[in-house]
């Protein structure tokens, strides 16, 4: 076989060069555990991090003789999720045993769903770049959480708390096609399951993971080539990069002429790469069959029409609908609809704010207010700055009273001691100066110190002329008006 | 259609069963006649027939998302055959 | 003078006997022990028996709460008797290890559903266990790892299996009443083997939580009793809804002592032709003919007919049962309790299929392969799938001679008890000894066992009894007519 000649753009990472040669596939696997008081089929606390072993009974143990009894919340929080990525709900549904060996699964088999699951044939949009793109949903079924396992030297130590806790288990259909596509894919979908407030998402604690299967294709090719599946991915970031390596890893051997081989790789996030898993298990025969011990569960459209009343508006409604009632570009809607309660107090601001002409409350939310946010590790929502109070401190900007710089302090303040705006600005003197006299003499002052930009601005320096805008700034410490200033100085130095 | 030793061998092994020689030798010889004999279900005309997979008509057993009272750790470890403090031990997993 | 010992009565006549307080249930406790302690180095029908110091009892509790558990109306009052329980009925604290090695050491850290509802009842709960075919897997307790159980009737023959060693201390005195459990015919089996009564109820009114399970879709626990009041007293204790069994029915439990004495005139009773065909001995098919003729004498119009599909009832219990015993069997591998394989230096699989290797007895085995056979990849729908649609036809058959008769007739076992020995190289020969029980457990439907005879060289023989689902009721009330005027229930074996 001739050696593949090497066309990507040098110096362009190969998971944006996509479009030259190659055409990634990716499918995501999330699980996610469901926010329930108790285990999905026992009475167990599903609370995190407790002693080992210590929120376990004869039922998620496994024991002998121990029998499973489905969660009525985790049935519904199932068929909330369902409805909102848009999935048909079934209208029978049973639970499977899924068989197997390992240590951390006490009865050596899985219950989970195989071939009548809780739904499928959903999808989730994304937005980037501009465009929508629609996400297939395959299929989103309720299964039980395996336990946690420590390595040490020689020996293994097993901790079921965590056996037994509800899963749910969302199949992407291979629509994705770059790393970033799968990140936007993640954020949504971690974004819908927050809204609806079944899940805590957080992939830390582990009740958010994903898996990846990727390969990649000539474009000319309709055939899939050969997938990799990815594991250990800890974070959504993490996610991206193992799936920008693979492609790389992936195009470099085809490249090559070398073959693709179907394994599982796990993402180092030390190294920065991924590793083969060394043993190479043939393929897993689960032997499924339909869970005796559970009955099946038929789901009416009376269960589906109530549990979809319960559905509050989601992102992407949401997001519309902001653009639309508050003009809002795509983007910034998107911002603010990440979190349920980032947008509902972005909302109420929005609301507030006197002006049919939103822009300068969105900035604010978007720019400084997002900022504080990020700076403290919080929602903006954690900010305890009342709607009152931001709105008056944007319409402060808006009259010229304050600066955009200004502002931005004044806002710091606020968060800090609660104190209002107008007595932040009235205690600190921040009043920005718009008196054209004033300023005439700060800028009359300012030339004559600074003869050098002068004459490089009538030179055809613009640059110059910003500089001493900056000057009078300074001598004002801030409080002109930069606009007046600027126009000051133009009349003054017009020759 | 019948059983053959590989099959049994690896049938056992997907089981975690351990078989020596001898065992798998006279298993395997059991199993073919079982089967021989539980092929005649071969014989049985089952168009159109739904399997039976829970004999009682009833659906949606649910119970409510209510706290139960769980074991102790040292309950739950009282018959374990190696532990670590509150941990079950095995033999360390090679990945 | 005969005095009758206190053991030898039904616990219907102890009851009597306690509230006219003419004994104790100390007193009666104590001549059991003392009963065991004498026969059982013959009979082995317990196992793990403390022969070093007296007692091998220990008291229930006794409180006074236990009366207003009880359903108004029936007169079940347990106080004081003991029950015998196989060893594969959790009872916390007490060993519990399905009579195999892989079990050895287990103590439930809880009680199984049957076992609370014997203690508030006010029962006494023997901690020795009886003897069984190590778990349910055999119809002649020769699979026990602790050797088989001795027919009373004949030391030379098997009790049946797997509840022989229930069936054995019962028909010995050395009981006053047991629980078995039946999946094939466990029960009803060795009760006619060992000529004493044993009911199977439908499946889903006894819970199966705390029973070891074999076959999820067709374990029932039941009782085995010296005769038939005695086993309508302890279903009224046993049987209930039972949160904790997604399997269980909540359907209101009657009072079963209050059809015992009704009339059975004009009761339509089904004979099915493929039940007395080649394989059914001379001896046991005369007895059974006998027994019918006197029904007939009582006043039950007979008829025969057709369940077209009994020639593959085994075939297809023995892909079931296997198949969800496989699945049921694979917690047992010395993670959590029982034998852990001590060989040197294993790896985890090496420990797996040591543990299980050692562990597990040779039936065992045969049937966990088995079953992970028809269940595994290519051979599913030949085997597990076909059996379930089989199974459908099987229970058609039933549905349809239940539109018009009463009950059905059998005989329980095409034989006798057989030699010790005799079947065990042969696993066909002993699966087909279960030719009559098979076809109750996979229709769900209730089948009770009453003796109806001797053979010529003093063997009992067994009538089976089948009736709609949930109609227990009735094969008391037939069963108890039959017995009343017979005297197979007041026969006792010469030991």
């Amino acid at each position: 076989m001739p050696m593949r000649m090497n066309r990507i753009r040098p110096g362009i990472p190969r998971s944006q060069n996509f479009s030259m040669d190659y055409e990634t596939v990716i499918g995501l696997e999330v699980h996610v555990h469901l926010k329930t008081k108790t285990k999905v089929f026992c009475g167990c606390s599903t609370e995190f991090g407790n002693e080992a072993n210590s929120q376990v009974c004869p039922v998620c143990l496994g024991f002998p003789g121990s029998l499973p009894v489905l969660n009525k919340v985790a049935l519904d929080y199932a068929i909330k999720a369902a409805l909102a990525l848009n999935c048909k709900v079934q209208e029978y549904t049973k639970f499977d045993r899924k068989n197997y060996f390992y240590p951390d699964l006490p009865k050596n088999y899985q219950i989970s769903q195989y071939d009548l699951p809780l739904s499928r044939d959903g999808f989730l949009d994304i937005y980037l770049d501009g465009k929508n793109k629609r996400i297939g949903i395959r299929r989103v079924h309720l299964e039980e959480d395996a336990g946690k396992l420590i390595h040490k030297e020689d020996i293994s130590l097993v901790d079921f708390n965590r056996t037994g806790i509800p899963l749910l288990e969302i199949v992407s259909q291979p629509d994705i096609n770059s790393p970033q596509e799968a990140y936007e894919y993640l954020t949504a979908l971690k974004s819908i399951l927050e809204y609806l407030e079944i899940s805590d998402c957080d992939m830390e604690k582990g009740s958010l993971r994903c898996d990846a299967n990727i390969s990649i294709k000539e474009k000319s090719q309709t055939e899939l080539g050969v997938k990799t599946e990815l594991k250990n991915m800890n974070s959504f970031k993490a996610a991206k990069e193992a799936l920008a390596f693979e492609i790389e890893r992936q195009g470099e051997l085809l490249d090559k002429g070398k073959a693709i081989i179907q394994e599982t790789r796990l993402w180092d996030a030390k190294e920065l790469k991924t590793l083969s898993m060394r043993t190479k298990e043939e393929a897993m025969d689960y032997h499924y069959f339909p869970e005796p011990d559970l009955p099946p569960f038929v789901i009416t459209d009376k269960k589906i029409e109530e549990i979809k009343k319960a559905i509050p508006e989601l992102p992407q409604e949401k997001k519309l609908r902001f653009m639309k009632e508050y003009g809002l570009s795509e983007y910034e809607a998107k911002v603010l609809v990440l979190s349920k309660r980032g947008a509902e107090c972005a909302e109420e601001r929005i609301k507030a704010y006197p002006d049919k002409n939103k822009k300068p409350i969105v900035n604010f939310l978007i720019g400084p207010l997002l900022s504080e946010a990020n700076l403290r590790n919080v929602g903006i929502a954690d900010l305890n700055v009342s709607a009152h109070d931001l709105v008056e401190l944007v319409e402060f900007v808006n009259t010229d009273t304050i600066s955009n710089l200004v502002s931005k302090s004044v806002l710091s303040e606020m968060i800090e001691s609660r104190e209002a705006s107008a007595s932040i600005i009235k205690r600190k003197n921040l009043i920005q100066i718009s008196d054209t006299d004033v300023l005439k003499n700060q800028a009359e002052e300012v030339i004559k110190e600074n003869p050098k930009s002068v004459q490089d601005y009538q030179g055809g320096k613009n640059n110059a002329l910003m500089f001493l805008v900056g000057q009078v700034m300074k001598k004002t410490k801030g409080k002109a008006n930069p606009k007046v200033v600027q126009e000051i100085l133009r009349r003054l130095l017009k020759k | 259609m019948t059983i053959t030793k590989e099959t049994v061998s690896y049938v056992a092994h997907l089981a975690r069963i351990q078989l020596n020689p001898r065992e798998l030798e006279k298993l395997s010889g059991q199993l073919k006649d079982i089967l021989d004999f539980i092929n005649k279900l071969g014989k049985v005309d089952i168009k159109n027939v739904n399997p039976t997979s829970h004999i009682l008509p009833i659906n949606n057993v649910l119970r409510d998302d209510q706290p139960q009272e769980s074991l102790s750790a040292d309950k739950a470890l009282e018959n374990a055959p190696h532990q670590e403090g509150n941990f079950f031990v095995v033999p360390k997993i090679i990945e | 003078m005969n005095k009758v010992n206190l053991n030898e009565l039904t616990a219907h006549e102890l009851l009597g006997k306690l509230k006219k307080e003419q004994t104790t249930s100390e007193e009666i406790l104590s001549i059991l022990v003392k009963r065991i302690k004498e026969m059982d180095p013959k009979v082995k029908a317990y196992v793990r028996v403390d022969k070093s110091n007296g007692q091998t009892g220990h008291l229930s509790c006794q409180q006074a709460g236990g009366r207003q558990e009880l359903a108004k109306g029936q007169t079940n009052l347990l106080k004081g008797i003991p029950v015998s329980i196989k060893d594969n009925i959790c009872t916390e604290g007490y060993n519990t290890e399905c009579c195999s090695k892989i079990l050895e050491g287990f103590k439930p850290p809880y009680d199984a559903t049957v076992i609370k509802k014997l203690k508030e009842a006010g029962a006494l709960i023997l901690d020795s266990k009886t003897n069984m075919d190590e778990f349910a897997f055999g119809s002649s307790t020769e699979n026990s790892f602790f050797g088989p159980t001795h027919n009373p009737w004949n030391l030379d023959c098997v009790p049946g299996g797997s509840s022989g060693g229930s069936a054995a201390a019962v028909a010995a005195d050395e009981a006053i009443w047991a629980l078995g459990s039946d999946t094939g015919g466990s029960i009803r089996q060795p009760a006619s083997f060992c000529g004493v009564v044993g009911l199977k109820p439908t499946y889903g009114r006894v819970s199966r939580y705390g029973l070891i399970a074999f076959a999820s879709s067709l374990d029932q626990i039941g009782p085995i009793t010296k005769d038939v009041r005695d086993n309508a007293l302890l279903m009224n204790v046993i049987a209930a809804y039972d949160p904790k069994d997604s399997t269980s029915v909540d359907l209101k439990v009657p009072d079963y002592t209050k059809s015992l004495g009704n009339d059975i005139k004009g009761m339509k009773v089904a004979i099915p032709a493929e039940y007395f065909i080649e394989g059914l001995e001379a001896e046991v098919k005369h007895i059974v003919e006998e027994a019918v003729n006197k029904l007939k004498e009582l006043g039950a119009d007979y008829k025969r007919v057709s369940l077209p599909h009994t020639e593959y009832a085994v075939g297809v219990y023995y892909i079931i049962a296997t198949a969800e015993a496989s699945s049921n069997l694979a917690r047992f591998d010395g993670v959590q309790y029982g034998f852990r394989s001590k060989k040197p230096k294993q790896s985890l699989i090496e420990m797996y299929k040591n543990t299980r290797g050692d562990g597990f007895g040779d039936e065992a085995k045969r049937r966990i392969i088995l079953g992970t056979f028809a269940l595994s990849h290519g051979y599913y729908d030949a085997y597990y799938l076909r059996a379930l649609k089989v199974r459908t036809l099987i229970k058609q058959d039933f549905d349809r001679v239940f539109k018009e008769f009463d009950c059905i007739i059998t005989p329980t076992s095409p034989t006798p008890a057989f030699k010790i020995g005799e079947k065990i190289e042969d696993p066909l020969k002993m699966y087909l000894s279960d030719i009559y029980t098979i076809s109750a457990n996979l229709a769900g439907i209730p089948a009770i066992s009453i003796p109806c005879g001797f053979t010529k060289r003093g063997l009992p023989v067994g009538l089976q009894i089948l009736a709609k689902p949930f109609n227990e009721e009735l094969l008391f009330q037939l069963a108890y007519a039959y017995e009343q005027n017979t005297p197979w229930h007041t026969t006792k074996p010469k030991l």
